[in-house]
């Protein structure tokens, strides 16, 4: 598990050793959501995730 | 030569870890390619990422999994599903008509394009009446009108909505059904499984995403039958066909094709995932 530091309140999020480029995650403390991003180096970041459109679903 | 296959995706949810995890399984090279990590040359075919030789796009957004495809399909890769089938399934009044011109029973619904003949529609199917927006999932937006009163209050808010695809109204038949609907997962003419979606107590509905219900549903020859003619009807591929029992029998009323099948998987306990990746490997044998 690695620990990282939200964006947006500073609060711990935990991001699971198997996490894919990708997957959504959110704060435990503020309840946003993010979507965790890789970079070519494999390092971490997390990027704001969108929000559901109008055009989301199956 | 090991053949490759990606999926395109542009938010990692449970089927893409799954299907993942599966082709990891069966030794089956995979890419996973987000969607909004690289622009794309549309006037130099042999200049884009490398996608092998089978794209199974999964976009939970489908006007960018539509666009997608239709570049992908341009630059000769195979996509599954195809641009027009995407395009059809995922807009429900161009799903009605295939359906209607396929003679698969399907409810009774007008398409109007003011608020004016919406109300003549609506006139016209009776009271209550379902309106849906015609691109949209998971529920969202499909109206239960009970009334004119009723009607006259949708008709303002979509109207006041700044989105153009919203004006054009959608309105169909209240089916008499039990509260629940099936989903038949079918690939081309396989039918691979099929669930029933029993509304939760607090809504009418019966998507999943609003706490449906899931439960085994065995495949009768009539919900086989229908399966085959409407994924024919749309061109075929990876497809959900969701139907109604009626007094009339079994209605198609409408069909997914970026399929969510967590809860279908969960229910039947066939191994979607697999099928669809068996399915994808099948293809790229030809």
């Amino acid at each position: 598990m690695v620990d990282c530091k939200c964006p947006e309140c500073d609060g711990d999020v935990d991001i699971p050793d198997d996490a894919l480029d990708g997957e959504i995650v959110s704060c435990p403390d503020c309840g946003e959501e993010f979507e965790i991003s890789f970079n070519e180096k494999k390092e971490l970041s997390l990027k704001k995730a969108e929000v559901v459109a109008e055009d989301w679903g199956e | 030569m090991q053949r490759s296959l990606s999926i395109l995706y542009d938010r990692v949810r449970w089927e893409e870890k799954t299907l993942l995890e599966k082709a990891k399984e069966k030794r089956i090279n995979v890419k996973l390619i987000d969607a909004k990590s690289f622009p794309i040359n549309l006037t130099n075919v042999n200049s884009f990422e490398d996608f092998g030789d089978y794209v199974i796009q999964r976009c939970v957004g489908y006007f960018r999994g539509l666009h997608l495809t239709a570049i992908l399909e341009a630059k000769n890769l195979s996509v599954v599903n195809s641009f027009q089938t995407s395009l059809i399934c995922g807009n429900k009044l161009l799903t009605t008509l295939h359906l209607a011109k396929a003679n698969i029973p399907t409810p009774k619904t007008y398409a109007a394009f003011s608020t004016e003949s919406a109300l003549d529609a609506l006139s016209e199917i009776g009271y209550p009446a379902i309106s849906k927006p015609i691109i949209g999932s998971w529920g969202r937006l499909i109206s239960l009108i009970r009334d004119r009163n009723g009607a006259e209050t949708v008709l303002e808010h979509r109207e006041m909505m700044n989105n153009s695809l919203l004006k054009i109204y959608y309105i169909q038949e209240m089916v008499r059904r039990p509260p629940r609907d099936i989903r038949i997962i079918v690939m081309d003419e396989n039918v691979v499984t099929a669930i029933y979606r029993s509304s939760s107590s607090n809504s009418w509905r019966t998507n999943v995403a609003l706490g449906a219900k899931v439960s085994p549903c065995r495949v009768n020859d009539e919900i086989r039958d229908l399966a085959i003619r409407a994924s024919n009807a749309v061109g075929g591929g990876i497809l959900a066909v969701d139907a109604m029992e009626s007094k009339e029998g079994i209605l198609v009323h409408e069909i997914n094709s970026t399929i969510e099948f967590k809860g279908a998987s969960s229910a039947s306990k066939v191994d979607i995932a697999e099928e669809i990746l068996d399915y994808v490997l099948q293809k790229l044998k030809r």
